[in-house]
């Protein structure tokens, strides 16, 4: 009798906290394979782990040799990350080459991290946006560019190879241990900026939920486009309060004026080109995935905001 | 006892807070819904409109309980006195009322989300963006739903064309029928002579980036409201030409009308 082959599946973005809590869901079952562009790191001797430019010829290299069923694509640049040019090259041509790849060696199921940034936020922002709602965040702010223009190139393959079953997740603000984006920072500071008299909502999913709902969607092959977010909502003033941050507020109006301040600062943790997500909500819709993938996050918001409250600079 | 909650206990009155708690609303783990609702902001606005609405304003109710206990409802009315209190009352209106409350929520303007503070209070209180998304989501929550069809065509007119309806917009009509929510009209009488407008200096509004600006004293006068809450109508979800909507939306706005006639042959005074 042969032994069933396990999946064989590569992972981006094996550098980030997210990538490394779906690797702990997956290596008992599956055959993993960690890329990431940025940093080599080590992840037991089980899990071949490379630090490559996705571009780059000999990326090809590792489908001729593991022959992969699956890509959990976890390796997006943040929009705080690198310059405006080498974070577009990254995203878009970076994910361009890996689904061209994926077509070629006949990968079975793609899932692709997005983010709910793409919608942008504008004061008109409707509440509960579904997943058919216009990306804004191209028309708000180059920095945001490639974020969208990550979606569409996924989007167009997924319709134009359908028998790569992508699908496409545009998470909340993940939080938690080990998360080292804006959101995450600020909220693990002692002190953090406010835009004066804008506390808008805010949704914020834990680092282990997003992992599990990863690998709730990598399991079934729906292709598609869906929301992650719990059903559950906080304004974000109220979020520091309960982080035990210390709230400093920016003068908002007129508009011009905190623009002109964050950038003449240049706060790595509150970069002039997400101020809008400070001032105005963008709440999303996450009921289709749940019901889809029949999932239900388990933190709690209290318990995420205590762990900021009680490890202040985790990273 | 922490400065906040000894205010807590003197703003509001411990009647308030179980009424408020009464009314279950479907909020998240930390009190807020997704449009920034929030149970605990509207405890103090309660407290605070209900001074307004009985002292300040005098408001006399008809018909309240014409608004069903549950289910999608949208309540539809005139929109004047160059502020939003006539939301405000109506609002109060059916948050305070005996029997099976509803704190309803109001569709605002598309400016107010831009102002600091102000933005953030109105939702708070329960008042959304109106966006036809944001009404139909709230629809689809069984939310009772304000909305004033005039807009601010309503709100921004001068007072000699007080208690004349402007035309109404047909979005709501089309949201009822396809929510199968109830219509609920009521007639406001009062807050037209809140702040009497005689002029709106338009290129002043436009430079400002606000909708109207009224020339107007910069009080708001203490006149009697009357509101007269009519019966809930009802709309089949059948695929019917825009012309037929619109027949529709003029039974609404002849109800609407005639609430207005009444309340303003029940009003003794003005003030």
């Amino acid at each position: 009798m042969t032994e069933q082959r396990r999946p064989h599946i590569l992972i981006t973005g094996a550098a980030g906290a997210l990538a490394r809590q779906v690797i702990k869901q997956l290596r008992d079952t599956c055959d993993l394979v960690a890329v990431d562009f940025r940093e080599q790191v080590y992840l037991g001797d089980d899990i071949p782990s490379y630090c490559i430019d996705f571009t780059k010829r000999v990326f090809e290299d590792l489908f001729r040799r593991y022959e992969f069923d699956g890509v959990i694509h976890l390796g997006r640049i943040q929009s705080s990350q690198l310059t405006r040019m080498r974070r577009y090259n990254a995203n878009v041509l970076g994910t361009q080459k890996l689904l061209d790849l994926s077509h070629k060696y006949g990968i079975k199921r793609v899932v692709v991290l997005s983010t709910y940034h793409v919608y942008g936020a504008v004061a008109y922002n409707p509440a509960l946006i579904d997943e058919s709602a216009p990306l804004k965040a191209a028309g708000l702010s180059a920095d945001l560019v490639d974020s969208v223009e990550l979606e569409n190139l996924a989007n167009i393959y997924l319709w134009r190879y359908p028998e790569l079953n992508i699908t496409i997740l545009r998470p909340c603000n993940i939080v938690g241990p080990g998360v080292r984006n804006t959101i995450s920072t600020l909220l693990a500071s002692e002190r953090a900026p406010v835009l004066a008299g804008f506390s808008p909502m805010m949704q914020f999913i834990h680092i282990n939920d997003m992992a599990d709902a990863i690998v709730r969607a990598y399991k079934k092959p729906v292709r598609g486009v869906f929301n992650v977010a719990p059903e559950d909502w906080v304004a974000y003033q109220h979020a520091l309060k309960l982080c035990g941050c210390k709230r400093i507020p920016i003068p908002s109006i007129p508009p011009m004026v905190p623009n002109l301040i964050l950038k003449t600062l240049k706060l790595k943790s509150f970069p002039s080109y997400l101020t809008a997500f400070f001032k105005y909500p963008v709440v999303i819709d996450g009921r289709a995935f749940a019901r889809e993938f029949d999932f239900k996050p388990k933190r709690p918001l209290k318990e995420i905001f205590r762990f900021y409250r009680e490890n202040k600079r985790p990273v | 006892m922490s400065l906040a909650s000894y205010l807590k206990s003197k703003l509001i009155p411990a009647d308030v807070d179980e009424h408020i708690n009464r009314i279950r609303k479907p909020i998240g783990s930390l009190g807020y819904d997704p449009w920034g609702y929030n149970n605990e902001a509207m405890k103090y606005g309660f407290s605070l409109t209900r001074l307004i609405y009985e002292k300040y304003f005098r408001v006399e109710a008809h018909g309240v309980d014409n608004v069903p206990a549950e289910g999608p409802v949208l309540i539809i009315a005139n929109h004047s006195g160059q502020v939003p209190l006539d939301g405000l009352l109506i609002g109060f209106a059916l948050a305070s009322r005996e029997q099976q409350p509803r704190i309803p929520r109001a569709m605002i303007e598309r400016f107010f989300p831009t102002v600091p503070w102000l933005g953030n209070l109105l939702n708070e209180m329960g008042a959304v963006l109106g966006d036809p998304v944001n009404c139909a989501k709230m629809l689809a929550n069984n939310e009772a739903v304000i909305v004033f069809p005039e807009g601010i065509r309503g709100s921004g007119k001068l007072y000699r064309d007080r208690y004349q309806l402007k035309r109404f917009g047909n979005g709501f009509m089309h949201l009822a029928m396809k929510y199968k929510a109830a219509i609920v009209p009521v007639g406001v009488v009062g807050c037209e002579e809140t702040i009497p407008a005689i002029a709106n200096i338009k290129p002043l509004a436009k430079a400002l980036g606000i909708p109207y600006a009224p020339v107007a004293m910069p009080v708001v006068l203490p006149a009697k409201v009357h509101l007269n809450f009519g019966a809930p109508m009802y709309f089949d979800d059948l695929e019917i030409p825009e012309e037929q909507v619109t027949e529709r939306v003029d039974k609404v706005k002849a109800e609407i009308s005639r609430l207005i006639d009444k309340g303003l042959t029940e009003r003794k005074r003005l003030f």
